[in-house]
């Protein structure tokens, strides 16, 4: 059976994360910095293999690398790596069902048990703890030895 | 060998977690000398010599590649549904992985037995 | 101390809810920009603005139905029981999924309300969407109870489950479900995955899991151990967000994920069967 996409909402219902509350923009970090944390691992891997071609090529890769561009990119990576991994370990308690609660008997305003402050504080401890991991990260970075 | 989606995922969160470690040590590493030094070709080259770190760097790069790519392929399979599109997504995804073990393996391999400057 | 810090947080929240709540935006009309298309009749998609007095009490459906009676009949709407528990008139309301019954125009900013059709659904005509991809969702969980002791064939016998307060808990919530498709509309994965069953699903694949009284666990964790199955959910709880109802969809599709990543056991005690009729029957003789 040929299934109906018209009224899909697509990628536009990943790229409007603000409607709908804290996890649904935790849940749009997450994707985010994945993929970009993927990207950086993919040119790490390969940045580092200039290894292989000697000391000329190593210092030619610094060159293009240790630069304030350079450095921005890496605290950005910085940033999101401290989110992701933290945000994940948050999120492998919830997929389990830990710290979400339990089934009860629902009475008006319907808030749903789920969404309590015991895991939503998890995407507020990532999202601090990667300021923090970025601020120390641009001390090291531009701070100077 | 058809893995079930609740075994590749529990391998998912393994690796995940397996990787914060390994790559919390690395980055460790980059800070036990100052910065700009530890990236110089001799210090680098030490490190590869080094076959706790080597063995260290070679789960970071599976752990990782398994992980992202993994993660991409869910990225990817929920963007479409085609048959086409999943085996493609399944194979390339399987692909890319080994390819990028295989590559960062012959970088350390190759760097292991460079002498120093 | 963590604990205290958490409830601390909880009132002051809730606290905030109550002056939310209070502090209504009293209006004399209000603008409502309805999005109009019939594809089928060739009808492009655009918006029409129509103005409609309201008081301190007007539902949006209210508004809707009085636009449709004095200005403009050919509004398609769908709509029944105007209590929320139907689940008929569920649509996006100011870009987010609400029943227009249940949302009071006061409770809403801005002079003009933007109402649109239920994203993540087949369109049919202006704002009634086509439920059959969620219906048949739905029906791949098998949403029944399945068990073999159960003999409803025999009358005579009528056999009855014990099933306790503390079993009924487990999943009462879940079976609150009207079926309104809101959680459906607000997930992000069901925006780009057909394959996925859908919040809704699998909340109900929970609440007949969980259920005493069903002993086809085992059968219930395969149909969504699947690669378009629940491992698509990422919690990102905007359906428990959106629901009207208190079902918490995202709390019964992370409790059916712990039983399979083994944080919950997966033992559960079958509901004794107890044959009522058969027992008064002997009693008697």
């Amino acid at each position: 059976m040929e299934v109906d996409r018209s009224n899909r909402e697509g990628l536009k219902g990943w790229l409007n994360p603000g409607r709908y509350g804290w996890e649904r923009v935790s849940y749009w970090l997450q994707r985010l910095t994945g993929v970009g944390l993927l990207a950086y691992f993919v040119g790490h891997i390969f940045e580092t293999s200039s290894l292989t071609q000697g000391p000329d090529a190593w210092a030619a890769m610094l060159e293009l690398t240790q630069t304030p561009t350079g450095h921005m990119i890496l605290l950005l990576v910085i940033g999101m790596s401290t989110y992701h991994s933290a945000n994940g370990v948050r999120l492998i308690f919830t997929h389990g069902g830990k710290g979400l609660g339990k089934p009860g008997r629902p009475d008006y305003p319907y808030d749903a048990v789920s969404l309590n402050y015991k895991q939503r504080s998890g995407i507020w401890i990532a999202l601090i703890l990667a300021a923090t991991a970025m601020l120390y990260g641009a001390s090291v970075l531009f701070g100077g030895e | 060998m058809m893995l079930r989606e609740s075994q590749i995922m529990k391998i998912h969160y393994v690796t995940g977690i397996a990787a914060i470690f390994v790559v919390a040590v690395h980055i460790m590493m980059r800070l036990i000398m100052p910065f700009g030094m530890s990236l110089e070709y001799d210090n680098v080259i030490a490190n590869y010599h080094n076959i706790p770190y080597v063995v260290l760097l070679e789960s970071i790069l599976v752990l990782i590649a398994i992980h992202g790519f993994n993660g991409l392929r869910v990225i990817l399979l929920e963007l479409r549904q085609s048959k086409s599109w999943e085996d493609g997504v399944t194979i390339l995804t399987i692909a890319a992985m080994m390819a990028v073990v295989a590559y960062g393996t012959r970088t350390i391999i190759i760097a292991n037995g460079l002498g120093f400057e | 101390m963590t604990e205290q810090v958490i409830e601390k947080i909880e009132t002051m929240e809730k606290k905030r809810e109550k002056e939310k709540h209070g502090k209504e935006t009293i209006r004399s009309s209000i603008v409502l920009k309805i999005y109009r298309a019939n594809k089928r009749a060739g009808e492009q998609a655009h918006y029409d603005t129509l103005e409609v007095p309201v008081q301190r009490w007007t539902t949006v459906l209210d508004a809707l139905l009085h636009a449709k009676q004095y200005k403009d009949p050919s509004i398609g709407i769908r709509y029944s029981c105007r209590m929320a528990s139907c689940g008929s008139c569920g649509m996006k309301i100011n870009g987010i999924p609400r029943l227009a019954c249940y949302t009071k125009v006061s409770e809403l900013e801005g002079s003009t309300i933007t109402i649109e059709p239920l994203a993540n659904f087949p369109h049919i005509r202006d704002l009634v969407t086509d439920f059959t991809q969620f219906f048949t969702h739905h029906h791949d969980v098998k949403p029944f109870i399945q068990s073999e002791h159960a003999d409803i064939k025999d009358k005579n016998k009528l056999s009855e489950f014990m099933q306790s307060l503390e079993d009924l808990d487990k999943f009462l919530q879940f079976s609150y479900c009207i079926k309104c498709g809101l959680c459906y509309s607000a997930c992000p994965t069901v925006a780009t995955d057909t394959k996925f069953p859908g919040p809704q699903a699998l909340a109900q694949a929970y609440r007949y899991f969980i259920d005493n009284r069903d002993d086809a666990a085992k059968d219930r964790l395969n149909l969504v151990d699947d690669r378009h199955g629940i491992w698509r959910c990422h919690f990102a709880g905007s359906c428990s967000s959106v629901c009207p109802k208190g079902v918490d969809p995202a709390l019964g599709i992370q409790l059916l994920r712990g039983h399979m990543l083994g944080y919950s056991k997966n033992e559960k005690k079958i509901a004794d069967l107890q044959e009522r009729l058969r027992k008064d029957k002997e009693e008697k003789q």
